[in-house]
């Protein structure tokens, strides 16, 4: 059997197609509503509540807790001051990625980690020698991720802190009518958006109290095929789709580095030490193979594929997850890994891995489609990435709406 | 006059904004001049009491073509459209029809009424759809002259009959059938519950002075069809922050691109010089040149008002004087405390985020028509009712409401004329019908604001308010419109061009005139 999240009691009845997913062993709506479309808009055009408690989440304290992290991950952790919020991936020995997540700096001395894939004996084997404490709370602690141009306002409705001065990637304390919580101002939506992390035993106050406020500011309770077209817009890597842990893949050719999946920010190689360094030092010296990026699939080209057989153009409305080939001058060149329509920028969207030599924003280049089972190329191009993104995401005060 | 700019738009409506916007992104210099504070023209958003917004005028969108919000990036300035769900017909007998955007629910739906209707509904949207293919590619082009031998207009017309007689036999005839027939008769072919045909019907009739029995409304019909949304034919949706926000986007978008707009700027006349406009004057009787002037105003008020009448051939003259316009629609905007309750369908439910018809029968829609035929306002008149604040709650205060009300039929010559009394009698009229459905709503209103034909005509100046710019029947369609031989965005003053809906391809926030105006300005520009 699956797991149910603490949030089921009031996301079962809601499930109006009973269209489930399975996330990390758990089962979570794919959409609540028998068509996704109004959930992916309340995202963008008021608020989407979203049951993101299948996280992997890790405790972290001790004396040596930086120093751990500092080992495991690639971005500086010494500097993460007490409040905020770092998204980092982290790597094998050889500089090839892991697993991505967030690490949020909660006291002086404490962290929490949350991942994708479990972690713990990653964790735990990094830790030797070194005087820290892990503790797996992935069940103990339930979270909410709501998200949307509203959020702000519906949240300060509900909590009892002010949450102008909460600014992008931190996080604070407060209290949801009374119940303890964790805010954090992140999400993966890639629009203005919260996370808020409760004791399970919480979790269901917790969403009525949201819902309650939120009701009247168009919240509305979401599911992961929303979700999915809007991490894409926001051109946010997802594991086992867009990349593939370098602990599952099975030959080397499978494996990334952080460069090659478009995170060269976020690796800090002025640090001390950490797993891959040394890969990753080269890597840079050499320059990267790969890129990935966004592309943005040509409609009058996509039009005219499909006039040919005499249909108007069949739009991918539910984001897929596949490999398709991306073709430039003779040959293939790279292959985009999700994709979909995007219902705001009226424009087919995908993330694809190019070879570096094709990956400058403005490329020319053609992505394979199966129109009546055949297979076509459209016309692309090679897009920034993220493909939307709003003010409101970092920007401060005022109210949502 | 000390500026001189490449092209002026005269009137900042969307189709002059977007047109305003395709000439900025060819480099031109471009001003925009519109009368009233605000640009928008007829998709305006005003708070028309405090804390309640409304789409004032034009309150919905299917058919802003795609390729415009790709081109002018419309969503990085702003431009989100929602999707309306569902329609909603109360029934006189306490039952309702919905039509739902789930097709199985939809079904469901439709086999309560009529099992037979709701095999025939499938088969039906499939023909539509076709219609609407068939259709498309002229909502994209230039329309051709048939009676030119110039290369160009042979070379549309030939892609025109390459693509009508790929069509098939089949389809070919549907399509004679939707141009020349009413949609009552159209409509009957196809279903036999009434509420059902009435519903779809009324599509056939919007901004038009004909009833569901008079022929030519089935394509009308198909107008509304070939809304556009996602590749999805006959979708419908909701601009958040109201249809202003549509026009806002457009205005940034242009002034991103170099445009100056100008509000409270209305134009007295175009200036011409030896058969060729050279500028406009404003009423401030400021001067201002240009190489090129564009009007979005309709043709009346482009020909009759802004030119000279000795600068333009008698014939055409003629010609747009007969252009018909018989504004025949009105719009109730309510400020409401809470929901409407429906007698049918009871409490708040999916069934509020959608469309609301109040078309119960075709007698129902044609005895709303025979009134004003009869110079007299519908006494019982077709509703199309949405509340805008279900979908986008930011459009009045938390837990508040508005309710827009499209109101069919409001003649523009009524009888006594429109006056203050008239008005409210009209407006009572459409309260009295929605309180029929939703008793409640009476005392529900906080504010109640009623445009007649008048109303719009003074406010936005749209001849005889009507809302397509002249009504869309065959004999003011494609190369017709407005006028033979003056189809194709030009004027008989060189230099003077039309991109409003009096163009082709006509009404609706379609924005089509605008991006083929544009397109024919910078093809004539070479």
């Amino acid at each position: 059997m699956l797991k149910v999240t603490p949030f089921h009691p009031r996301t079962a009845p809601l499930a109006q197609g009973q269209a489930w997913r399975r996330w990390a062993g758990y089962v979570v709506a794919s959409s609540y509503e028998l068509l996704h479309d109004r959930e992916y808009h309340a995202i963008r055009g008021a608020a989407a509540l979203f049951d993101v408690s299948p996280l992997y989440k890790y405790v972290i304290g001790g004396r040596d807790a930086v120093r751990l992290l500092d080992r495991v991950v690639t971005r500086n952790v010494a500097k993460c001051r007490v409040g905020q919020v770092l998204y980092t991936p982290w790597c094998d020995a050889d500089g090839k990625q892991i697993d991505d997540g967030t690490i949020s700096r909660l006291t002086e001395g404490t962290f929490r980690m949350t991942a994708a894939d479990p972690n713990l004996r990653w964790l735990h084997r990094n830790a030797a020698g070194l005087d820290v404490t892990i503790e797996d709370v992935s069940e103990r602690t339930a979270a909410l991720s709501l998200q949307g141009p509203n959020a702000r306002t519906i949240l300060q409705v509900a909590a009892d802190f002010d949450l102008t001065g909460l600014k992008y990637f931190h996080l604070t304390s407060a209290r949801i009518r009374s119940i303890p919580v964790t805010i954090s101002r992140t999400g993966y939506t890639g629009d203005l958006g919260y996370e808020i992390w409760v004791d399970a035993a919480q979790a269901v106050p917790l969403w009525d109290a949201l819902i309650a406020a939120g009701t009247p500011y168009g919240l509305t309770p979401a599911g992961m095929l929303a979700l999915d077209v809007a991490r894409i817009e926001a051109g946010l890597l997802l594991i086992e789709v867009d990349y593939i842990s370098s602990h599952r893949a099975f030959i080397e050719a499978q494996k990334s580095s952080p460069f090659e999946l478009g995170l060269g920010w976020t690796v800090a190689l002025d640090k001390e030490q950490f797993n891959g360094k040394g890969a990753l030092l080269g890597e840079q010296r050499r320059g990267t193979a790969w890129q990935f990026m966004g592309i943005e699939v040509d409609w009058d080209s996509l039009e005219r594929l499909y006039a040919e057989v005499r249909l108007p153009p069949r739009l991918p409305t539910v984001a897929w997850r596949a490999s398709v080939p991306i073709y430039a001058d003779g040959g293939q060149v790279g292959y985009a890994t999700s994709g979909g329509w995007s219902p705001l920028l009226k424009q087919y969207i995908a993330l694809a891995h190019l070879e570096s030599a094709f990956a400058r924003p403005g490329t020319p280049v053609r992505m394979e489609i199966t129109v009546e089972h055949r297979r076509k190329q459209a016309a692309a191009r090679v897009a920034k990435t993220p493909f939307f993104n709003p003010e409101r995401k970092r920007g401060g005060g005022g109210g949502g709406a | 006059m000390p500026q001189r700019y490449d092209a002026i738009v005269i009137g900042g409506g969307h189709n002059g904004l977007v047109h305003a916007a395709y000439l900025a992104r060819a480099g031109k210099r471009v001003l925009v001049l519109e009368r009233r504070p605000r640009v928008g023209g007829a998709a305006v958003t005003e708070e028309i009491f405090p804390g309640f917004k409304f789409s004032v005028f034009s309150y919905v969108v299917s058919l802003l073509r795609p390729e415009i919000i790709r081109d002018l990036e419309l969503p990085r300035h702003g431009l989100e459209i929602l999707p309306l769900e569902s329609t909603l017909t109360p029934l006189p007998n306490g039952d309702y029809l919905a039509m739902w955007s789930d097709h199985d629910q939809t079904r469901r739906e439709l086999c309560r009424h009529s099992a037979r209707d709701a095999e025939a509904y499938d088969e039906f949207g499939q023909l539509m759809h076709h219609m609407a293919m068939a259709v498309k590619p002229i909502l994209g082009m230039v329309p051709p002259d048939p009676t030119s031998l110039s290369p160009g207009d042979l070379l549309g017309l030939a892609r025109l009959a390459k693509h009508f007689r790929r069509l098939g036999e089949r389809h070919f005839h549907a399509l004679c059938k939707l141009m020349t027939m009413s949609s009552a008769d159209f409509l009957d072919e196809w279903f036999e519950f009434d509420g059902l045909k009435a519903t779809k019907a009324a599509s056939g009739i919007i901004g038009t002075f004909l009833g569901p029995r008079s022929p030519g409304t089935a394509y009308v019909l198909l107008h509304h069809y070939m809304g556009e949304i996602d590749g999805a034919f006959r979708a419908w949706g909701f601009a958040k922050g109201g249809t202003g926000a549509i026009s806002e986007a457009i205005a940034a978008a242009a002034r991103a691109r170099g445009t100056e707009i100008r509000t409270d700027a209305p134009v007295a006349r175009v200036l011409v010089k030896g058969g060729r406009a050279t500028g406009v004057a404003l009423e401030s009787g400021e001067e201002v040149a240009a190489s090129v002037v564009v009007s979005g105003l309709d043709p009346r008020r482009t020909f009759l008002q802004l030119v000279e009448e000795p600068e333009l051939p008698a014939d055409f003259v003629g010609d747009i004087r007969r252009y018909k316009f018989r504004g025949s629609s009105g719009k109730v905007n309510l400020a409401l405390a809470e929901l409407p309750d429906f007698t049918c369908l009871p409490g708040v439910g999916p069934h509020l985020r959608g469309a609301i018809s109040i078309s119960p029968s075709l007698e129902y829609v044609e005895r709303a028509y025979d009134d004003a035929k009869y110079g007299e306002f519908s006494r019982r008149p077709y509703l199309d009712i949405v509340i805008p604040s279900m979908i986008d709650p930011a459009m009045a205060p938390p837990g508040k409401h508005v309710m827009s009300i499209f109101v069919q039929y409001a003649p523009y010559y009524v009888n006594g004329g429109w006056d203050d009394a008239k008005r409210e009698a009209f407006g009572d009229a459409v309260v009295d019908t929605v309180a029929q459905y939703a008793p409640n709503i009476r005392s529900a209103i906080l504010g109640r604001q009623v445009l007649t034909p008048a109303d719009i005509e003074r406010i936005l100046g749209l001849s005889e308010g009507n809302i397509f710019q002249g009504e869309l029947s065959l004999h003011q369609l494609f190369f017709l419109r407005p006028a033979p031989a003056w189809a194709k965005y030009r004027t008989p003053v060189r230099g003077l061009y039309q991109c409003g809906a009096g163009t082709h391809p006509g009404g609706g926030i379609m924005g089509a005139s605008g991006r083929l105006a544009a397109l024919q300005v910078l093809k004539d520009w070479r």
